[in-house]
């Protein structure tokens, strides 16, 4: 058993713990999955230490035999794409048990139980080198959260879980029936395994069935994203989800479906990923623009973070399907900055919520009287958000837009529209809620921060601005599995996403340096 | 090794202390850590710049990669040349008047340590501005300054106004920075880098016309960019809502520093934009409408900081009509005297204001030359600089932007005349308004201490003799010098409308004051456009904020969001209702049902993977 798997499995041997404490101790049961939670984080960071370059395969790798027919595997494995989102889960979940402290009432014990099980699903998605066992962490991941929104939500609780769970499945269903589908064509799940067969011409996909497949993938991963227009379950979701399911719900779970597109869109199917690559970019771009101006007219802090996450993951499709090792690595890295930075927006907008039991924008303003520190972690936060530069957003965002010029230079302008318009949403809710006269509720109800929010709050700052200045601490790994995906998606390349403006020199979808070689016309 | 990083450091670090421990230290203590650390990056740029001098090469300093992927590396590096050192002068000098002048005007405010941990900060970010060798490093303190901007804006954030100024503040700069990131992404695909000193070389050994089509694009969005920060046409609107700040923020950050981060970008780019004329033209004509718009405004308004607002709008014209005209040295020139005569009428303006409790309407002011003395005479050497009366500093920067115009094209000249014959009128104006006839307000007047009255003097000095700092003679290893060109004529008929300017304000403000109000009320249409200042806003309002704002939620959310798309959805949902029917049924709340329906799911699925396994 090496340190991944303890990683793994440490949160399901807690989750299992947990659920034999006596019910009339939820003190203890708390307690338990806090220091659980912790000291999976702390092993983590272990997984972090090793980075010498795995040249083709994984750091941490198991591979065992698990179901003899199917031949399912239990192949687990870390590499630069998967590193940082499982220390963003481990990071996360303490956070998330932190946060929810005082608020939870009902059921406490199944509450903290079902954090770490969704710990230990989210973890092992990111670290399934098999596809089925890929599938099967997908899935389990997915229960804990249906409960957590399902039971601990605020009144529409069950639609809105019912509604997270119908539109996930509809994806997951299409999934399994491609992973199936490959499974009967090349008798394996195994995808490092995929890989080889793929590069050596083992494994020969024709063109409309490689399609097929890679749509099949898409959906699932787009629903997950979301991607315009299979969004609408997200802001439910979150308005309904008590504030630690939003948190893991925006940090971690919406990244399974960007890493699932990174990890087997990309280099299974690179050909079709090529293909559909320029509408794929165009719904990422509508989902910039309109997540950010849908954001703009919500009267409902949830909401309007929720559509937020549209607009931001709007950028990581597009920097994912720019084919670019600037818009990859940028993709990647927004991947961990919108997990941090939205993260903390739900966690915030959650104190609010604690203090004045309303998440209706109109509720607050005046904020900043009572409160100051909520207010300038708030502000940090929200800066984080709109991408100033030295703190994270802007470097995911700088690399995204800088990997899409390269292919189409109007893709990045259009995109960067949505940088303007994160502005407006965002600094008129911090004006809204923050500045002008405290009104008497909120100054008899509004106090500062606590030591406990402090220290659920306090990692996630300091992460804002360390990955904002010191980015080498995190991008070598994440490019260099990047390099990799990039390499494998040229495989049997027909197609290219063609540079369409003429102001863009050199090869469109490589990263090579573009002398100015010929006049390029003014726009 | 110069530790030029020391500089930024120096400041920011005033900023943790003060944000950190501010709020329950003395003032003594807020004061000697935010002008202390001012005064020390001060001292450190004098120390740097005699150490590195002559300093006719840029000096460059690598610290760390910032960021890097594939083939792009950007560095955090500093770098100064002339230009930076120049600008690095002011920054710190003035930034330190400032300082110093607000712990006397701030005495009494509430808020006194995050007054000054911002500016702190606003300091770290404009160094970062000036010292960066690369785009995006610029862009990090561009952005940063921007952010103190909004920061200090929105410092009376109690206040509507305050707050919503502070908004409008960044968003209409973002609508810049949008233009500049562009500016940035596109340096990046036709050069491979954004360091400035490899950017510059490539640019300048292609061949014009293979990069001007290129370089044009670029310098058009650099210009947007500066357009935003620098409230140029058609972004300018920002700056006079930015008053709301409290009055040494609008000299610091307004009128002295961070809004002549446009142009120092600009005159950075020279090379770039010299090789793109249309966008040069572009410049020039965007920075002379503007001096003209903003004058013309300038000469109405009632509000002494609104008149220094426009003011400051139209000086930036003048400097962008510099830069356009190709005299980028003039452009910097006319930058520094502004930094000095500008940010001291802010500052006698604060004074003034301060003195009459609060007061900032110009009607309610008069007499106050003898009440508040040295406030008066300060701003008096302001206001000679400013109007081009020679031999003071104004009159020099101004002159050098007017012949290079002239030579550009002779009709901005004139142009340019003219709006320096209004420029004088509002400026005395304002003067005579403030300080002549009898006192009209109420407030008890009494003189400031010497804590904000020491800068004045200083900057008074500074405005008076600041025309003998020969700028453009310093920036020869930058902008190297082409033929000059001199008309004592030019200079004549510019420096007689300047005259001119003061003596209408003598006229209509001193000698015949009713003079003035007979001559609103003649030309009531045209005094209601200026006053209401061309209703830009309003303009704005109507077409650009409001409808994106009723699309947005008619259109987008409730139509297409939450009818359209979720419409569709809670069709299908409903025709699936059954299936919500059973889960429900299902949810019966204990782990253990849940468990077994868990298991059963996983055994079907393995059961349909062994059989298609088994069809192979």
């Amino acid at each position: 058993m090496n340190l991944l798997t303890l990683v793994l499995f440490l949160p399901l041997a807690g989750f299992l713990a947990a659920l034999l404490v006596p019910r009339d101790r939820p003190g203890l049961v708390r307690g338990f999955v806090l220091v659980v939670s912790l000291a999976v984080f702390v092993l983590s960071i272990g997984l972090a230490l090793p980075q010498a370059p795995a040249a083709q395969g994984y750091w941490f790798e198991t591979n065992a035999p698990w179901i003899q027919s199917p031949a399912i595997r239990f192949h687990t494995g870390l590499d630069g794409l998967s590193l940082w989102l499982v220390l963003l889960s481990t990071l996360l979940t303490p956070i998330g048990i932190l946060i929810s402290w005082n608020h939870i009432d009902r059921r406490v014990k199944e509450f903290y139980a079902f954090l770490l099980l969704l710990e230990f699903g989210l973890v092992g998605v990111f670290v399934a080198l098999d596809l089925f066992l890929f599938y099967v962490f997908w899935e389990v991941s997915l229960v804990p959260m249906y409960f957590l929104i399902g039971i601990w939500g605020h009144q529409r609780r069950i639609y809105a879980a019912v509604k997270f769970f119908l539109f996930t499945m509809t994806g997951s269903v299409l999934m399994l029936a491609a992973m199936l589908y490959i499974y009967g064509v090349t008798g394996t799940f195994d995808y490092p395994t995929l890989l080889t067969m793929l590069a050596s011409g083992r494994w020969h996909v024709e063109s409309g069935e490689q399609m097929l497949l890679f749509l099949a993938f898409f959906v699932a991963f787009a629903i997950k994203v979301p991607l315009f227009p299979l969004h609408t379950w997200l802001p439910d979701a979150h308005v309904e989800a008590p504030t630690a399911g939003s948190v893991m719900l925006a940090s971690v779970m919406l990244k399974m479906g960007t890493y699932g597109l990174v990890r087997f869109c990309l280099p299974l199917f690179p050909n079709s990923a090529r293909h559909a690559a320029g509408w794929i970019v165009t719904l990422a771009i509508i989902g910039i623009i309109y997540g950010a101006l849908v954001a703009m007219v919500q009267p409902n802090m949830k909401k309007l973070v929720a559509y937020s996450s549209v607009s931001h993951l709007g950028f990581v499709v597009l920097g994912v399907f720019s084919f670019t090792q600037a818009g990859l690595d940028g993709a990647v890295y927004q991947m961990l900055n919108h997990g941090i930075s939205t993260g903390a927006l739900f966690m915030l907008v959650g104190y609010l919520y604690e203090r004045r039991h309303s998440l209706e924008i109109a509720d607050y303003g005046g904020v900043a009287t009572p409160a100051p520190w909520l207010s300038t972690v708030f502000l940090i936060t929200t800066l984080a958000s709109i991408g100033l530069p030295t703190l994270n957003n802007f470097v995911g965002e700088f690399l995204v837009l800088q990997g899409s010029a390269q292919v189409n230079f109007r893709w990045t302008v259009f995109a960067a529209i949505g940088v303007i318009l994160s502005a407006v949403y965002m600094l008129w809710l911090y004006q809204r809620v923050f500045f002008g006269e405290a009104g008497e509720p909120v100054r008899h109800h509004v106090y500062d921060l606590s030591r406990r929010e402090w220290a659920a709050i306090l990692p996630l700052l300091v992460l804002m601005v360390w990955m904002g200045t010191l980015t080498q601490t995190f991008l070598p790994a994440i490019s260099a599995s990047n390099a990799r995906t990039l390499e494998r998606s040229n495989v049997n390349v027909e197609f290219q996403v063609k540079a369409r403006t003429p102001l863009v020199a050199g090869q469109a979808g490589q990263a090579e340096a573009r002398p100015a070689k010929e006049p390029p016309d003014a726009r | 090794m110069q530790h030029l990083w020391l500089i930024p450091t120096l400041p920011l670090a005033g900023f943790l202390v003060n944000g950190l421990a501010g709020r329950r230290a003395s003032k003594t203590f807020v004061n000697a850590v935010a002008i202390g650390s001012v005064f020390l990056a001060f001292l450190w740029t004098v120390k740097t710049l005699f150490a590195l001098a002559p300093l006719e090469t840029p000096h460059i300093e690598r610290y760390f990669t910032w960021i890097a992927s594939g083939d792009l590396r950007i560095g955090f590096d500093f770098a100064v040349d002339r230009l930076s050192a120049v600008m690095l002068m002011v920054v710190t000098g003035v930034g330190l008047l400032i300082h110093i002048y607000a712990a006397g005007y701030m005495a009494h405010e509430g808020g006194y340590y995050r007054f000054f941990a911002f500016l702190n900060l606003f300091m770290f970010f404009m160094l970062v501005l000036v010292l960066a060798a690369n785009y995006l490093l610029l862009f990090v303190g561009w952005e940063g300054v921007g952010l103190c901007s909004y920061l200090l804006i929105g410092f009376y954030f109690l206040r509507k106004s305050a707050a919503d100024a502070g908004k409008k503040a960044f968003i209409v700069n973002r609508i810049g920075d949008f233009g500049f990131s562009l500016a940035v992404f596109l340096i990046f695909v036709a050069f491979g880098t954004l360091d400035f000193g490899q950017v510059f070389a490539k640019a300048a050994s292609l061949p014009v016309e293979h990069t001007a089509g290129l370089l044009t694009a670029v310098c058009l969005l650099l210009m947007l960019g500066a357009a935003g920060k620098s409230a140029q046409v058609p972004l300018y609107v920002w700056l006079p809502d930015a008053m709301e700040g409290p009055t040494p923020v609008s000299a610091l950050i307004h009128a002295a520093t961070m809004v002549t981060a446009g142009v120092y970008m600009v005159a950075r780019s020279a090379t770039l934009f010299t090789r793109a004329p249309l966008a040069l033209d572009v410049v020039a004509l965007i920075g002379l409408f503007t001096a003209v718009l903003a004058a013309s405004i300038g000469l109405v308004q009632n509000d002494i900081k609104k008149v220094f607002a426009y003011s400051t709008v139209s000086q930036l014209g003048y400097m962008f009509l510099g830069l356009g005209a190709g005299a980028f040295s003039a452009g910097i020139f006319h930058l520094v005297t502004h930094a000095f005569f500008k940010a001291l009428l802010f500052l006698g303006a604060g004074s003034v204001i301060h003195a009459l409790s609060g007061e900032q309407d110009l009607r309610q002011m008069g007499g106050l030359r003898s009440k508040i003395p040295v406030t008066f005479w300060t701003m008096l050497c302001a206001a000679v600089a400013i109007a081009g009366v020679p031999p003071f500093s104004g009159f020099y920067s101004k002159d050098e932007i007017l012949l290079a115009a002239h030579h550009h094209a002779p009709w901005m000249y004139w142009v340019g005349v003219i709006t320096a014959g209004m420029t004088a009128f509002y400026v005395f104006r304002a003067m005579f308004m403030a300080f002549f006839g009898s006192y009209r307000g109420r407030a008890h007047a009494h003189e400031s201490p010497l804590v904000m009255t020491a800068p004045l003097m200083a900057l008074a000095a500074l405005s008076l003799a600041g025309g003998k700092i020969d700028v453009p003679r310093i920036l020869e290893p930058v902008f190297p010098r082409g033929e000059a060109h001199h008309s004592p004529a030019l200079v004549a008929i510019s420096v007689g409308a300047g005259f001119a300017g003061i003596a209408l304000a003598w006229l209509l403000y001193v000698v015949r004051p009713a003079l003035a109000g007979a001559l609103a009320e003649r030309t009531g249409f045209l005094y209601r456009l200026l006053y209401g200042k061309y209703f830009l806003d309003e303009i704005y309002d109507a077409l650009v904020v409001r409808p994106i704002e009723r699309v947005s939620r008619v259109l987008l959310w409730r139509g297409m969001d939450v009818g359209l798309i979720d419409g569709a959805v809670n069709g299908a949902g409903n025709r699936a209702q059954g299936i919500g029917g059973v889960l429900r049924k299902l949810q019966s709340g204990y782990i253990r049902s849940y468990a077994v329906w868990v298991l059963a799911g996983a055994v079907l699925m393995l059961v349909t993977v062994a059989l298609a396994g088994g069809g192979r």
